[in-house]
């Protein structure tokens, strides 16, 4: 039993940028590795304005749906090269940037889950970060399936999780108040 | 600890400690307004994504990264303090090798941030940030400068207490937290929404920092001691998660 209360959230405030980018922060992979997409969106406000001082945070299995850590039952397993986490922080037009492997189907509950990318959202003005989840347009069979997606009921909520493909990547816009308000998880 | 008997693959979740934290609409925080989700958000149970996160190491922390008023130069001007404490999860076992990153306002109040212009001065010989990985008990120590106090335009004459930002990763997706710390009987406290989001008292307490008189370094160094306590595991994750799950359909 839980015995000892957590830690309380607090923002990470507007000068976040001098402690939490990385210079590799956007990089999961290495620019040059065959088959690296590009996640890309823009993070706007309840009044659609863009957030200019957000840390976007991805983490996800590889290619074959895998993790390198030791929780993972199947085990752990390691891609040389590939970080499975990347961190950036949104530029003065609201936009994050990050190079990555789309990743495999994940082993869930009930089946594999569709290929999904989990997504924190920092910023001044949110005293917690916020959770969303990035998934695949091309997967349509796959996202029919999962469980996850299968949640929501409202197939415009629905759709503000799955991204759209672009020429070098994906985009997933983030709105985190309001008409196009994406969908946000407890987690 | 998994189940694989059915198609499947169940793994323990960890505790959901909403009591916790703050609210994400909080009105007297005014730039909550725009930036808070009005639908309710959507119960995501825990699965391989969520229960495992990045294995950062040594690498990420390079020389004097844990102490923050040696990273220049000359000396860092201010009172020097020690940080430190364990980092726990709620069952009380300590969270080993893993990643905490500070960020904090030098001894005038001020951030080395080009948004921050209030007329306090920079210190040449200060940054402000630092990074350690926790040791195999899950401690983790910094050195530093007591951080200054600074006014914000929240509300009329608003100032924020001191603190120090923390950032940790824990072993999970699940228990990744951005807090503060505070020190002591700040007398801000009272006007500060930040700590007064947080809706139980005795939630607030856990931000504050101990003064360690056991850990000074004669003439050297006070000390402050600050336990950090992330998300435990679930005891009984499997069927309740896939039933929650259907409930919110």
């Amino acid at each position: 039993m839980s015995t000892h209360p957590t830690t309380p959230s607090q923002t990470v405030g507007p000068y976040l940028h001098i402690g939490l980018p990385w210079p590799d922060g956007p990089f999961a992979v290495a620019r040059d590795t065959p088959g690296a997409v590009w996640l890309r969106g823009t993070v706007h406000d309840g009044a659609g304005a863009p957030v200019t001082d957000a840390l976007i945070e991805t983490w996800q299995a590889d290619p074959e749906g895998r993790f390198d850590h030791p929780d993972d039952p199947r085990g752990a397993k390691n891609l040389p090269g590939f970080r499975g986490f990347g961190r950036c922080p949104t530029d003065d037009t609201g936009s994050y940037a990050i190079l990555t492997l789309k990743p495999g189907p994940v082993p869930g509950p009930t089946g594999d889950q569709a290929p999904h990318v989990d997504v924190s959202v920092f910023a001044r003005g949110m005293l917690h970060r916020v959770v969303t989840r990035l998934y695949f347009p091309e997967e349509e069979s796959a996202n029919a399936q999962d469980p996850v997606l299968n949640a929501i009921e409202d197939p415009r909520a629905r759709a503000t999780l799955i991204a759209h493909r672009e020429d070098d990547g994906y985009r997933l816009d983030i709105h985190l108040q309001g008409e196009d308000e994406t969908v946000f998880f407890d987690i | 600890m998994s189940d694989t008997s059915h198609e499947g693959l169940h793994v323990p979740g960890y505790v959901r400690d909403h009591d916790t934290h703050p609210p994400l609409d909080y009105p007297l925080y005014k730039s909550t307004s725009l930036r808070h989700p009005q639908r309710p958000l959507t119960l995501l149970p825990h699965m391989l994504t969520e229960i495992t996160s990045p294995v950062l190491g040594e690498d990420r922390v390079v020389g004097d990264d844990h102490d923050l008023t040696r990273q220049h130069d000359g000396e860092a001007q201010g009172q020097r303090i020690i940080v430190h404490g364990q980092v726990r999860d709620s069952d009380g076992r300590p969270v080993p090798h893993t990643l905490v990153e500070i960020w904090q306002a030098n001894a005038g109040g001020r951030y080395r941030h080009a948004a921050d212009n209030w007329p306090a001065p920079l210190d040449p010989h200060f940054t402000g940030v630092g990074r350690v990985i926790t040791d195999d008990q899950g401690r983790y120590r910094f050195v530093t400068i007591r951080p200054g106090a600074y006014p914000w335009k929240n509300h009329q004459n608003a100032w924020r207490p001191a603190h120090i930002h923390f950032s940790l990763f824990g072993r999970a997706f699940t228990q990744r937290l951005v807090t503060q710390m505070y020190f002591p009987d700040d007398p801000l406290f009272f006007q500060d929404p930040m700590w007064q989001s947080v809706p139980d008292e005795k939630a607030s307490e856990r931000m504050l920092a101990r003064f360690d008189y056991d850990t000074t370094e004669p003439e050297w160094a006070l000390s402050y001691r600050w336990d950090i306590v992330l998300r435990g595991r679930e005891q009984t994750p499997f069927e309740s998660e896939e039933e929650v799950l259907e409930d919110d359909e």
